[in-house]
């Protein structure tokens, strides 16, 4: 899933005839004189798992409660299938949430916690009894229904907090940090579980993370958040490959950023003079900048190749430097680089080969060159 | 197994040691008094032991005490009583106290302190001088009377002291505080995100406080409910100064049996039935604490 295929059904925010499923206009929340969410406009569609990814504070909660009726708007409006949700209490939404301390009630076993949403509707005993236990076999509880939450494991909880979520077939589930308090390896496995149980259910999911990873493996889109403000919406692969601001290039994955000049700006390609680089960089898209405008390059590790021999002519888009720092991290290894400038430059590199003893390995203080191609550089202008 | 230092056992043993000697003996005195007879004489009872010879203790040992306890109606009478008014206070206190402290426990944060320190404030005056404030308020050409005929409601004063009600406000009035404060404690640090998490599957807010709020809060209930019940059971002062010479309470009949009629061993046996009675309920909250404790983390 984390790859989107270029499929209209699967990206329906590239098609105008479909109407978004949620619409968030001009949002904004004041809490006194904090501005929690500044002018939030968004479009997110039926079907999607929405990521909301930014840092804690940045608004991304507020802006997720406001859609569960838990705060109101200062001002801007949201709809939800179309119907405007101005007033209307959280009781009364089409929305379930699934909580990020789960709020499970203690009080009541897991096959009651389960039940309680669809109590509330006053649903026949017998379809209760078996709309719960299918939830329950669904996250694989079934065994543990009569348990207390406070008798289960972190894992088990998150997971009775999303059965609970979903036993009512919302049309909308919102999640805040789903998977924040599992340890990695339950972490993964959740994530593509949430991913299948979506899928199967067709319900439309609106996550907030500040975990960069879970937004990229979870996302059909990703809103990146900042001060209250969405700064880029799009695909993973276009938050990562495509950032617009610098704030983004260096908020999702890991990133080298140098601040230039725009030296030669055409349609099809711009070439930026940067002092910490200690030459230009080659790239070959356009950029609208004011010509000899300030930018910024960003270039992300893994797009470095890293080796003893000169890559050829230059002078752009290559550099001299020597090897200062080496972490080996198993499947990859990250280099930190020191151009001649002073500037560190960051590498990563796929470990392709075995290194036994019998593997040459890069080494520390050795002069290697540094490339890239053209196209892996991205120009931001802010 | 680490040896016990010398001070955790001086730590561990001065509470057992206070309950030992200011619980037990007594306790212990009391109970002998009352497998006592009476007598006229300064004590007013017989010893239970008696030296008749140089090697031969005469050990006495009367339970007409306590059969008189079950013999006379006047006791069963004021134990019932006691309870029933007991339990109806309670009530009462729970009524009133619950808002009270939900209320606290909802407000802004920098309120709650001020709140809880009023609910608190009228422990800086005497117990009794505010019971007898009371009478003040209550009594024919009391404040309340004397606003109802000012204002032309009533004509004749309505004759308040000296009634189960001026009791039940005096009990009620009197250990509200004991109430609310538990009640809070267990309020507050309840999670609102349940109550969220109730909304968000579509909960009504009052059937939120009902299912959610209400069982949650059960240990405080319990807890209050023991702190007002408990000492409301033995009151002697309310129903001395506010109660009508009918009030029949267990407290007032106690004091009757030590300083008028002088019968220590009847008054003894009268103190411990009532200590037996009580030992239920705290049974009961000891209980219901264990599995607070046990419960939830």
């Amino acid at each position: 899933m984390a790859e989107t295929r270029p499929d209209k059904k699967l990206e329906p925010w590239r098609d105008r005839d479909i109407q978004p499923y949620i619409r968030i206009e001009r949002v904004t929340k004041n809490f006194g004189d904090f501005t929690a969410v500044d002018d939030v406009s968004l479009d997110i569609y039926r079907g999607e798992i929405f990521c909301l990814l930014g840092a804690s504070g940045c608004g991304k909660t507020t802006l997720l409660r406001m859609l569960a009726g838990f705060e109101q708007p200062s001002s801007g409006r949201i709809a939800i299938d179309g119907a405007d949700m101005a007033g209307i209490p959280p009781y009364r939404r089409p929305v379930n949430m699934m909580f990020q301390s789960y709020a499970l009630f203690p009080h009541m076993t897991v096959a009651q916690n389960v039940a309680f949403g669809l109590k509330q509707d006053r649903l026949p005993k017998g379809e209760i009894r078996d709309r719960v236990a299918a939830m329950l076999e669904l996250v694989k509880l079934t065994a543990l229904g009569g348990r207390k939450p406070h008798q289960l494991s972190g894992g088990q909880r998150q997971r009775v907090a999303l059965a609970r979520s979903l036993v009512k077939q919302p049309k909308l589930l919102l999640l805040d940090e789903p998977l924040g308090a599992l340890d990695r390896k339950l972490r993964e496995h959740t994530q593509f579980e949430l991913v299948n149980i979506q899928e199967k259910l067709g319900v439309t999911f609106v996550v907030v993370t500040h975990d960069q990873g879970e937004a990229m493996t979870l996302a059909s889109r990703i809103g990146v958040m900042d001060h209250g403000e969405i700064i880029q919406v799009g695909t993973p692969s276009d938050i990562y490959e495509y950032p617009t601001t610098k704030f983004v290039a260096d908020f999702v994955g890991s990133v080298n950023l140098f601040e230039g000049r725009l030296v030669e700006d055409e349609p099809d390609h711009v070439r930026v003079e940067c002092p910490e680089l200690g030459g230009c960089f080659y790239v070959d898209h356009g950029v609208s900048a004011p010509p000899a405008a300030t930018v910024w390059v960003a270039l992300r590790p893994e797009k470095v190749f890293i080796s003893r021999e000169s890559p050829g002519p230059g002078p752009d888009n290559q550099v001299p430097g020597i090897i200062k720092e080496i972490a080996y991290l198993g499947d990859l290894s990250v280099y930190l680089v020191q151009l001649p400038t002073g500037r560190m430059l960051r590498v990563t590199r796929p470990n392709v080969r075995r290194q036994d003893a019998a593997f040459d390995r890069l080494t520390w203080d050795e002069q290697v060159w540094l490339s890239w191609e053209a196209s892996s550089p991205v120009v931001v202008t802010q | 197994m680490r040896p016990v230092s010398a001070g955790r056992w001086a730590v561990i043993s001065l509470p057992y040691l206070w309950l030992l000697l200011f619980f037990l003996v007594p306790f212990i005195i009391v109970f002998k008094i009352s497998l006592s007879d009476i007598r006229l004489g300064m004590p007013p009872y017989q010893p239970m032991l008696q030296w008749v010879e140089a090697q031969v203790v005469n050990i006495q040992v009367n339970l007409g005490n306590y059969a008189f306890l079950l013999e006379d109606p006047l006791y069963r009478n004021a134990y019932l009583h006691s309870i029933s008014t007991a339990a109806i206070s309670t009530l009462l206190c729970l009524l009133i106290g619950y808002p009270m402290a939900y209320g606290i426990a909802r407000t802004d944060k920098s309120w709650r302190n001020l709140l809880l320190m009023l609910v608190m404030l009228p422990f800086w005056t005497s117990f009794l001088l505010r019971v007898y404030a009371w009478i003040g308020i209550l009594k024919n050409n009391g404040l309340i009377n004397n606003l109802l005929m000012g204002m032309g409601l009533i004509d004749q004063p309505i004759v308040m002291l000296q009634t189960d009600f001026a009791v039940y406000i005096g009990i009620v009035y009197s250990y509200l505080p004991f109430m609310v404060l538990p009640l809070y404690a267990t309020l507050e640090k309840q999670d609102i995100t349940l109550l969220e998490a109730a909304a968000d599957l579509g909960c009504h807010p009052v059937r939120a406080f009902l299912t959610i709020t209400l069982p949650l809060s059960m240990p405080g209930v319990v807890a209050g409910s023991l702190l007002v019940f408990i000492p409301a059971v033995g009151e002697f002062v309310i129903p001395a100064l506010l109660g009508g010479p009918d009030t029949l309470m267990i407290g007032k009949v106690l004091w009757n049996e030590f300083f008028q009629n002088r019968d220590w061993p009847v008054a003894s046996a009268v103190a411990i039935a009532m200590l037996l009675l009580l030992v239920v309920p705290i049974m009961l909250f000891q209980l219901a604490q264990g599995r607070q404790a046990g419960g939830h983390p």
